[in-house]
């Protein structure tokens, strides 16, 4: 039977881009479908009734989603190269820290960048508290994943990638390299790497204006 | 790695926590022995502290002197490490992500949605019922599906899904139990209701999960506060 994968995804978003990422680097054949999350096709709600959310990845008719479930379906289904570690307490530290990215940081992160004004300086000390926690994570290594990268590193990708877009719409810089040094070598080592760099999204100023008319222009923003 | 010694495998929590009986459950299916340390409510000892810094909650799996925190990331390393035991994720990866995604549902979604159900009032409880309702008849849907007409979401095991959700729904048939409200229901999710039932009766969760009584006198204690 001819494998059929498809993926429904949108271009700026990191939770899409990860399902991509893991994608190219097992080389798997997909076809890509761009949703309008203001109109979202019937098809998306079929395949996603109960989160109506992307990403989805539909694998010869049968959906999966929510993206750390679909990178360990992907894991285990396609054999080449390994996303996670084999080691059963190696993949539950990998599996802990994305979720930590996912509930704490993201959050977190946003706060800091969009929170309430008043709010805005224990905001950012917050954030750069959870930001100091993946700043010992990563420690010497080169990657999340050590030498190459893996489940936790593309998880990542929004501390990798969209961290920078966020500081800049926003105008609140959290990732600086004098307070994490390592976490900040680890963010160019990844977009710089292959298998990533082609997958993040183009258009830089696009995805800023996008962040800034859907969020504002940040707490900190002056001529508010 | 068949059997380890009672000392090498210790599980900090609360035998109130559903989050701590998935650990133990877990374990039992496994048939591991372990060192149960009892968190006092009100206060966290320096070994919790030390064991998980990130968050300072209970469970935390202490196993040969490494700490893994967070209910479904333990269940899923005893699966791992004790692979040669029944194992409680299915083989299939599709049905592993169906799982997955499920055991996700009932911690992001329907555990939040019972938050003080039991102690609130008027609007805001018929509110907080209606949402526990819905997402009962999802939960359901889900079971027919995964079970195909046998006793548990896992078929005739428990599995990781049961494992998740049968901590919450322990509890909730408890507050049933309690009166005022009906959340499982015989018509609307006959087959959780069956579920429930079988589920805390089998042989890894009696013991864990403590008989209706005892959960009643923490729920009434609950509702004088």
């Amino acid at each position: 039977m001819a494998e059929e994968v498809l993926l429904f995804g949108v271009w700026g978003s990191p939770f899409s881009r990860r399902v991509e990422m893991a994608l190219k680097l097992k080389g798997i054949q997909y076809k890509y479908f761009e949703e309008d999350l203001t109109n979202k096709s019937p098809t998306l709600l079929k395949y996603n009734p109960i989160h109506k959310k992307i990403p989805v990845l539909v694998h010869n008719g049968k959906p999966i989603a929510e993206s750390q479930v679909i990178l360990e379906y992907i894991d285990e289904t396609w054999k080449g190269y390994p996303i996670f570690p084999k080691d059963p307490y190696e993949r539950a530290n990998a599996r802990f820290w994305a979720k930590f990215i996912d509930e704490k940081c993201l959050p977190g992160i946003f706060n800091a960048c969009w929170g309430e004004e008043k709010q805005h300086e224990n905001a950012v000390k917050e954030a750069c508290e959870l930001l100091k926690h993946l700043e010992n994570e990563i420690g010497e290594k080169k990657y999340f994943g050590g030498e190459a990268i893996g489940f936790l590193d593309i998880v990542a990708n929004f501390i990798g990638f969209w961290l920078g877009i966020f500081e800049e719409a926003s105008g609140t810089k959290l990732l600086t390299r004098e307070e994490f040094p390592k976490l900040s070598n680890w963010v160019g080592v990844f977009v710089s790497s292959s298998g990533i760099k082609e997958n993040l999204p183009p258009a830089r100023d696009k995805l800023i204006a996008y962040f800034r008319s859907q969020f504002g222009t940040g707490s900190t923003d002056a001529t508010k | 790695m068949a059997n380890s010694s009672c000392s090498d495998v210790k599980v900090l929590g609360a035998w109130p926590s559903p989050f701590v009986m998935r650990v133990r459950i877990a374990l039992n299916i496994k048939s591991v022995k372990y060192e149960f340390l009892e968190e006092t409510i009100g206060s966290k000892s320096q070994l919790l502290l030390q064991s998980n810094p990130v968050y300072k909650k209970i469970p935390v799996l202490i196993h040969g002197g490494k700490s893994i925190s967070e209910s479904l990331i333990i269940v899923q390393y005893i699966d791992e490490v004790w692979s040669s035991g029944p194992s409680i994720l299915p083989s299939d990866p599709y049905d592993r992500a169906i799982e997955r995604f499920w055991a996700a549902y009932v911690d992001d979604k329907f555990f939040p949605s019972m938050q003080l159900i039991n102690t609130a009032q008027g609007e805001e409880k018929a509110a907080k019922v209606e949402q526990v309702t819905e997402g009962l008849v999802l939960l359901e849907e889900a079971f027919q599906k995964s079970s195909k007409g046998k006793a548990f979401f896992g078929g005739d095991r428990i599995g990781f899904l049961d494992i998740a959700l049968g901590p919450m729904l322990g509890w909730l048939r408890a507050i049933d139990k309690m009166g005022g409200v009906k959340l499982l229901d015989e018509v609307k999710t006959p087959g959780l209701v069956q579920w429930v039932e079988s589920f805390c009766a089998d042989g890894a969760v009696k013991g864990v999960i403590p008989d209706i009584e005892k959960l009643l006198e923490i729920l009434e204690k609950m509702k004088g506060n």
